[in-house]
C-alpha cells in the first residue's frame, strides 16, 4: 500500500479513537472521584457519565457531541520520512474522520462566519510543531478542543510583585466564575511565562500532560498539588452541582520569564477531556499509549 | 423512587410544584435551539414553522447522520446555556416554551423570565451525548439548516429524556446562583490556606 495512504489511515483511526474513548488516565481519575462521592446528585451524575462512556464504546460513537476543533501538537523527528507531506496528510485525515466517525462540523471560517462542513479551514485543524533532532520518529498529541471547555480559557500578564499568589488567585477566580459551566470535574492547565501568548500556549501543553503526573520541578509540583487541594475544598463536584472535590488535576508548565512580567495562562479540559498520544515510527508501525485500555 | 415524567404539551400544573434540584424526565417533542436560533427568533422576529408553545427546547448542537429515510441522531448533549442568557427571557415570552434544557446555569434575567412565564431551566448532564441520543426516538424534522449542523433547529420526539435536574424553577429560584455564592465563600477560605505556601521567590 502507498505509505502516505497508510499514514493517513493511521491518523483517521487515531482521531476516531480519541473521539470515542477517554484516555486511560482520565477514565481512571473519574473512577476514583466517583468513588468518593456519596450524595444523591453526585452518584446520579457519575452514573450517567459511566453509562455514556459505555454506550459510546459499544455503539462506536463520539462520547460527546462536541468533537471540537482538532488540534495537533507534533514532535517531529528530523529524520521521519514523511515530514514534507505530514500537514497535508493531517488535513486529509481530518476530513475523512469527520465523515467516517462521524465528527460534528465545528469549523466556522472567520469573517464569512460560515461552517466549512468538513472541520477544515484557515489554520484548522490547528497544527503546532516541535523538532526532535536525530530522531526518525513522530509523536503527535491530539486534542479535541470543545466549545464549553474552551470558554473559560484566558491569559494575562501580572506584575511580578503579585507573585505566585497572583497566579493562584487568577486560577481560582477563573475556575469558580467560568469553570462551573464547563463540565467539571475539570483538568486545569496553567502556563507561566513572559507574555500572555507564551503563557497561554504553555497552559495548553500542561493540559496535554496526563492526569496524575507532576511537573519535574519539585516547587512547581508542590504548587500543582496545593492548587488542586485548594480547589477541591470548594466542592464544585460533577457538572458544578457540588460534591467532595472540584478538579481532576492542576498541571503547570512554564518558561523562564522576563524580570518585569509574570504571564499566566489558563486552559481547562472538561470531565470528558479528549486527548490522545500516538507514536509513529519510520516503518509506520505505531502505538497509541494514551489509550492502551480503551479498545 | 418513581421517575417524574413530564409530557409535552406542558401546562403549568405539570411543573409549578417542582423545586430546584428535583430530577425529571421529558417525553414528547424536544427541539434544539442555540445561539443562531435565539438571535434569529428574538432579534429578527423570525419564527420557525414548528409551534413552541408548551414545548421544550434543548441548547445543543448534535451530530446527525443523513440516512436514506431521513436522519439518525448519533450524539447529542447539552451546550453551555449561559451563552443564551441575553435572549432567553424574551425567547420564553415570545414562544411559550415551558422547559429550557442545557448545561451549566443561567442568570437573573432568565430566572425572572421563568418566574413570570412559569417555565423551567433544567440541566442534562453535560457530555453524556450518546446516552441522550439513545433517548431520541425519531428526528421528526429540521428547520434553519442554513446555520449548519450544530446550529440548526432539529425537531425530535424523545422518550424519558433525562435525567433533567431543575436549575431554575417556576418561582425563579436559581440553583447555580445559590451554588456559586457557596463556591465563592469557600473559595476565600481555600485561598487563604494556599496563599500561605506559594511564596516561592527569594526573600
Amino acid at each position: 500500500m502507498d505509505n502516505l495512504k497508510k499514514l493517513k489511515d493511521i491518523l483517521v483511526e487515531f482521531i476516531s479513537v480519541v473521539s470515542i474513548h477517554l484516555p486511560d488516565d482520565v477514565y481512571h481519575s473519574l473512577e476514583a472521584m466517583a468513588n468518593k462521592e456519596d450524595g444523591r446528585i453526585g452518584n446520579e451524575l457519575y452514573g450517567c457519565i459511566f453509562d455514556n462512556l459505555e454506550k459510546a464504546k459499544t455503539l462506536g460513537r463520539p462520547l460527546c457531541q462536541d468533537t471540537g476543533v482538532l488540534q495537533f501538537f507534533i514532535k517531529a523527528g528530523t529524520k521521519f520520512p514523511y515530514l514534507d507531506e505530514l500537514e497535508e496528510t493531517i488535513i486529509e485525515a481530518t476530513k475523512e474522520a469527520t465523515e467516517k466517525t462521524p465528527l460534528r462540523h465545528n469549523v466556522v471560517e472567520c469573517f464569512t462566519e460560515e461552517n466549512t462542513g468538513n472541520n477544515v479551514g484557515t489554520r484548522a485543524p490547528f497544527i503546532e510543531w516541535e523538532i526532535i533532532p536525530h530522531s526518525d520518529e513522530l509523536h503527535i498529541d491530539l486534542y479535541l478542543a470543545g466549545g464549553g471547555c474552551s470558554l473559560p480559557g484566558r491569559s494575562k500578564v501580572l506584575m511580578p510583585l503579585e507573585g505566585y499568589e497572583g497566579i493562584v488567585k487568577y486560577v481560582f477566580d477563573t475556575i469558580v466564575e467560568w469553570g462551573v459551566n464547563a463540565c467539571p470535574p475539570l483538568v486545569v492547565g496553567v502556563g507561566i511565562g513572559t507574555c500572555s501568548a507564551t503563557a497561554a500556549l504553555l497552559s495548553k501543553k500542561a493540559l496535554l500532560r496526563p492526569v496524575g503526573t507532576h511537573n519535574p520541578n519539585p516547587l512547581a509540583a508542590d504548587m500543582e498539588k496545593r492548587m488542586k487541594k485548594g480547589l477541591d475544598k470548594i466542592g464544585i463536584g460533577p457538572l458544578g452541582l457540588t460534591g467532595k472535590e472540584s478538579v481532576q488535576a492542576v498541571n503547570i508548565e512554564y518558561a523562564a520569564h522576563h524580570p518585569a512580567t509574570l504571564g499566566v495562562g489558563i486552559t481547562v479540559g472538561c470531565w470528558a477531556t479528549r486527548r490522545g498520544a500516538i507514536d509513529i515510527r519510520s516503518d509506520l508501525s505505531y502505538d497509541i499509549p494514551s489509550h492502551k485500555e480503551a479498545r | 423512587m418513581e421517575k417524574k415524567i413530564i409530557t409535552t404539551p406542558i401546562d403549568d400544573a405539570q411543573i409549578e410544584d417542582l423545586f430546584i434540584g428535583d430530577v425529571i424526565y421529558l417525553t414528547g417533542m424536544l427541539v434544539t435551539c442555540r445561539d443562531d436560533g435565539h438571535r434569529r427568533l428574538v432579534r429578527n422576529g423570525i419564527y420557525p414553522d414548528f409551534d413552541l408553545k408548551g414545548m421544550a427546547i434543548l441548547h445543543a448542537g448534535p451530530i446527525v447522520k443523513k440516512t436514506d429515510s431521513g436522519f439518525e441522531m448519533i450524539s447529542i448533549g447539552p451546550t453551555t446555556s449561559r451563552r443564551m442568557e441575553a435572549y432567553e427571557k424574551e425567547f420564553i415570552e415570545m414562544t411559550g416554551t415551558k422547559i429550557v434544557i442545557g448545561k451549566g446555569g443561567m442568570g437573573a434575567k432568565t430566572a425572572q423570565g421563568c418566574k413570570e412565564q412559569k417555565a423551567l431551566h433544567c440541566i442534562f448532564p453535560g457530555g453524556c451525548a450518546v446516552s441522550a441520543a439513545t433517548q431520541v426516538e425519531e428526528i421528526v424534522g429540521v428547520e434553519w439548516e442554513d446555520f449548519g449542523m450544530p446550529e440548526a433547529f432539529w425537531i425530535m420526539r424523545v422518550k424519558e429524556f433525562g435525567p433533567l435536574i431543575v436549575s431554575i424553577d417556576t418561582k425563579g429560584n436559581n440553583l447555580f446562583e445559590l451554588n456559586k455564592a457557596e463556591f465563592n465563600r469557600k473559595k476565600e477560605e481555600a485561598l487563604e490556606d494556599v496563599l500561605k505556601h506559594v511564596h516561592y521567590s527569594h526573600n
